[in-house]
């Protein structure tokens, strides 16, 4: 079924407005906290001012005196024996007998206005006793360290490993020696990068419901609400099917909406104030002292080269902490690191270590970007000390269909190759540089995701037709997988609305992550597509007294198959569906599987530089990126998606950061001192889409939302060592970093 | 809390001097407004001084300097074209604060007496010698800008005083300043290091000078050492490295998450000369 990449397709590659455009200008739109219900309690949360603190004692009964107090709740409120994933929901949700970072919530108070709820919380007296803290994630791993939690490690970490490593693994092929051996040139490096937040606008929101009998609905901002109805249930001890939740429109969510943090509050809240919902919305201090970054790592990297470029052999050592609960992506950071290469040889080691930060969430690509930054770098270095172009080393090296990737699995269907000769041949690679100013490349992967997928589309009675998705929106999924549908139909892309519905109305479904909502939502459309027309065709062989199978459907209409199925005009899809209900009933399609199909996406970034000698100061003059969407549905949203990947490991590579005092409280917890990159920081970013269709998918689609924010590090990294020849191995590279740098040259 | 609207200074003053609790002054809220809401500070009268009359005027002075009310935002300094004309510096440094929305709102008297070190726009009105009208029980006082901060969110003035004008004085001939600051993005940040220049040529020599820096001490500094080492000089190389060299020697500022002692240090000498150079030009065209 899959189609070629030379078919010109009558929707698909076209770029109609968004369907979701006139709400969002004109503020119909709906996010999280714009939800409310007749009834409603406004809830505040009480949290930690300590990075690692025994909890002694927690007062609530001023709070609880206060007028317009409906409920206050402590972990008391929650119940107990969780084990695993649930366990570690719950303690990450309200703090057990310790606050384990700073921003841990410990308790939680729902009122009847917002401002009630806030002075109950400051009238919440907790009682702590302050232990001893770490932070990085170095630190974090030395024998000695403030332990997080006795017998957090899984059975993967052998005996004698320091006590904050909860997860170890190695993996990998070939007599990595015997390369090193063969190399002309071995170099070893160590690299760090901080932890970064994915900065979305939305602050999380939710409002909740919750009856003592055990039912209830909640709605609230997420990328994926079958998650957070099984997360909410397991942490509150709760039967999933008895909890409805409706996902509102999305502000971002970069990884960062697919786990729960505040949600399971406004239920417990919910039930304890008699079933009145409650509704949670975060400020930004709390979405930065609480809610996902992503992990901060440190990581030592070995690459053997030959004179000429070949690579021999590579290690990587990876150390990476989430915060104070296991999950940092050390897997795939060493699985991505060496992606882009052949590798004849190759070692992985990582360790996943605990801290006392906030739980690290997915964001974009997790891990890729640390592991890009080390072994691009790296690779970068070797180019320079060996005199090599590094384009021609990347490509010289480079991954193709059929072989074995770093990580283990044979490569399917990849365009890495197509990727390189495309930045080759970018104009932006002849544009003259001048003095201070540099230029720099990167590759990097991600592997993009398939997962739990339903889907059901339904013809309406006038030929029209609603897709109900259970994937949220936030990347153009609903105008991608309306132009799939109605390229399918054949229909107009206007005459197909797509809808993301709540957990009740599909099949589970997987959040959007991992760049699958247009490939495999978008695949499940077509197929319930697909069976819709099925039908149809029956119903016009019926009409016409013919064998089903000898209908055939063009251009949205059924029609025989040939010259000897009968003679019948075309009937179209709205003469099908106004006569539905006499033909048989309702005409619908779904589809429910875990698409199978996933196709990769290689990009390559190319930055140009300017750096001020005086000030540190990098200016980002020239960006482009080069990556493979397999086939572009909507080509402005695969634009937006590259050049948002860019932006976001631009502010990663140069500026963001989690900024500790010594007390181990988070200091830049507010857009003024983290700091996101402004429109006016950046060119525009030039964009190039390749196309190597993915075989798995009918339309060719490889998911194109993750693998941007992967080069972004290195390639600034590579380009500031090529304007003023000093080399960062440590993010981010912000004026002072880059400032002592040079002066350490001189 | 309670909120007062007085329709004088004097009484602004008065009601001040009564209150026991946390009192804040309110003229564009973009510092008072944002602390509320956060929780940082909760104040037990709220006195909103938007209702005097005159407080939202520029108006040229006899002496031919400027006095600007305690309302009028940065967006009105810059569409100002008299006021540019005669301190560029100043308004340049105002124009820094915040987001286009935020200048519809934010003030000068405001910037200066919430009392960061950092704020935009005090080096440049220290630069230019400017002065404040402050009201009190007993009447009227003035005092220099560079009086005003006493550290971090604080100010020298007494309870049941307050600010009622800005004071520029005349610019005179062949005068020029300029402000700059560092951030690391290149809008919607606030100051590592701030610098203003304002400086009088006779010819192509520098015969007075003043330098501030914002960010590098508990308070914005003015520098004499920094303008003595110009002032007699045509800004030649010999000058500027004296002048970086000068700067630098004032700082005492602080690591924290904007940046480290040894960066501010060093840019700040940096910006001096940045700035220097840019009133001189400044000067050589008025």
């Amino acid at each position: 079924m899959a189609k070629d990449g030379l078919t010109e397709f009558r929707l698909v590659g076209t770029r109609p407005d968004r369907p979701d455009g006139l709400d969002k200008v004109t503020g119909r739109a709906r996010y999280g906290a714009d939800i409310s219900a007749p009834g409603m309690l406004w809830a505040a949360v009480v949290r930690s001012p300590h990075a690692h603190a025994r909890i002694v004692k927690i007062d609530t009964s001023k709070a609880e005196a206060l007028d317009g107090v409906k409920a206050v709740i402590t972990r008391a409120d929650f119940p107990e024996g969780l084990t695993g994933e649930a366990w570690n929901l719950q303690e990450n949700t309200m703090a057990g007998d310790r606050a384990l970072y700073d921003g841990h919530a410990v308790a939680a108070v729902a009122a009847t206005s917002a401002f009630v709820a806030q002075d109950a919380a400051r009238l919440i007296e907790v009682e702590y006793e302050v232990l001893p803290h770490v932070i990085d994630v170095d630190d974090a791993i030395k024998p000695d360290a403030p332990v997080i939690r006795e017998g957090a490690a899984d059975a993967t970490v052998p005996e004698g490993m320091p006590p904050n490593v909860v997860r170890y693994m190695e993996f990998g092929h070939g007599d990595v020696e015997a390369g090193f051996g063969a190399a002309d040139l071995v170099m070893e490096k160590t690299y760090k990068t901080e932890a970064t937040h994915q900065g979305y606008i939305e602050p999380h929101a939710c409002m909740g419901q919750m009856g003592e009998d055990g039912r209830g609905e909640m709605w609230v901002c997420t990328q994926g609400h079958w998650f957070i109805r099984k997360m909410c249930t397991d942490v509150l001890g709760l039967d999933p099917a008895q909890l409805r939740v409706t996902p509102s429109e999305i502000g971002g969510g970069f990884g960062g909406k697919t786990t729960i943090f505040m949600e399971p509050l406004s239920l417990a809240l919910s039930k304890k104030a008699g079933g009145r919902p409650v509704k949670v919305v975060m400020t930004r201090s709390e979405v930065l002292r609480a809610t996902g970054p992503t992990a901060s790592a440190s990581m030592d990297v070995k690459i053997g080269m030959t004179k000429d470029g070949q690579i021999t052999a590579g290690r990587a050592e990876f150390r990476m902490q989430g915060g104070a609960f296991p999950g940092a992506p050390v897997d795939f950071a060493l699985m991505c690191g060496f992606a882009a290469y052949k590798m004849p040889a190759v070692e992985h080691i990582g360790y996943d270590v605990l801290a006392n930060r906030p739980r690290a969430a997915a964001y974009r690509a997790p891990g890729s970007p640390m592991g890009a930054f080390a072994v691009e770098s790296l690779v970068d270095e070797m180019c320079r000390e060996l005199g090599l172009d590094p384009l021609e080393v990347r490509l010289k090296n480079a991954v193709h269909e059929g072989d074995k990737a770093s990580y283990g699995p044979k490569f399917g269907s990849i365009g890495l190759e197509e990727v390189l000769q495309a930045t080759k041949a970018h104009p932006n690679l002849l544009a003259e540089l001048g003095p201070n100013q540099g230029r720099g490349m990167a590759s990097g992967y991600w592997f993009n995701h398939s997962g739990d997928t339903s889907v059901s589309l339904a013809i309406s009675e006038d030929g029209t037709a609603q897709v109900s998705v259970g994937t949220p929106d936030i990347g153009g999924s609903r105008a991608s997988i309306a132009l799939m549908t109605a390229e399918t139909l054949g229909i107009d892309y206007e005459d197909v609305r797509v809808n993301v519905v709540e957990t009740g109305a599909l099949g589970v479904n997987e959040p959007t992550h991992g760049s699958r909502a247009t490939f495999a939502s978008g695949k499940a459309a077509v197929m319930a597509a697909e069976q819709a027309i099925g039908e149809m065709c029956r119903r016009a062989a019926a009409k016409w007294g013919i064998d089903p199978e000898a209908v055939e459907w063009v251009d949205g209409a059924a029609q025989p198959a040939g010259p000897n199925a009968g003679k019948f005009p075309p009937m179209t899809i709205a003469e099908i569906a106004a006569k539905m209900s006499s033909t048989g009933g309702p005409i619908a399609g779904h589809h429910e599987s875990v698409p199978e199909g996933v196709g990769a996406s290689f990009g390559t970034h190319v930055v140009d530089v300017e750096v001020d000698p005086e000030t540190g100061r990098t200016t980002i003059l020239r960006y482009l990126v080069v990556q493979d969407a397999g086939r572009a549905i909507h080509p402005a949203y695969v634009e937006g998606q590259y050049q948002g990947g860019a932006v976001q490991g631009i502010g990663w590579a140069l500026n963001e950061a989690y900024i500790y005092g010594e007390d181990g409280r988070l200091q830049n917890t507010v857009f003024l001192d983290y700091r996101i990159p402004v429109a006016s920081d950046l060119p525009m970013i030039d964009t190039v889409i390749v196309e190597v269709p993915n075989p798995g998918h009918p339309y060719g689609v490889r998911g194109v939302g993750e693998t941007g924010i992967t080069p972004p590090l290195p390639a600034i990294a590579n380009a500031i060592h090529d304007a003023v020849g000093v080399r960062l191995r440590s993010l981010p590279m912000s004026p002072p970093a880059v400032l002592a740098a040079l002066k350490a040259k001189e | 809390m309670h909120y007062h609207s007085p329709s004088t200074f004097e009484d602004a003053a008065r009601l001040a001097a009564s209150t026991t609790g946390v009192t804040r002054f309110l003229a564009g809220g973009t510092d008072v407004l944002v602390q509320m809401r956060a929780g940082m500070v909760l104040p037990d009268d709220l006195i909103d001084l938007k209702g005097i009359p005159g407080v939202a005027d520029i108006q040229q002075t006899e002496d031919g300097g400027w006095r600007i009310g305690v309302a009028v935002p940065g967006i009105q300094l810059g569409a100002h074209a008299a006021l540019v004309a005669d301190w560029p510096g100043v308004v340049e440094g105002m124009e820094l604060v915040g987001s286009t929305q935020v200048q519809g709102r934010a003030t000068l008297t405001g910037n200066l007496c919430n009392g960061s070190p950092a704020a935009d726009s005090v080096p440049g009105l220290v630069a230019a010698g400017a002065t404040v009208e402050i009201t009190g029980q007993d009447g009227t006082r003035t005092a220099s800008v560079e009086d005003i901060p006493a550290g971090p969110g604080k100010t020298t003035l007494a309870q049941g005083e307050l600010i009622s004008a800005i004071l520029l004085p005349p610019r005179g001939q062949n005068g020029g300043d300029a402000y700059l600051r560092f951030i690391p993005r290149t809008e919607m940040d606030i100051a590592v290091v701030g610098c203003a220049v304002s400086l009088t040529l006779d010819g192509d020599t520098v015969t007075a000078a003043r330098v501030a820096l914002g960010a590098v001490a508990p308070t914005v500094v003015l520098v004499p050492e920094a303008a003595e080492a110009i002032i007699g000089t045509t800004l030649d190389d010999a000058a500027l490295e004296a002048l970086a060299k000068a700067a630098s020697a004032a700082c005492n500022p602080i690591d924290d998450k904007r940046g480290t002692v040894a960066f501010r240090t060093d840019v700040a000498g940096v910006l001096a000369g940045r700035a220097a150079k840019i009133a001189y030009t400044r000067a050589k065209g008025a």
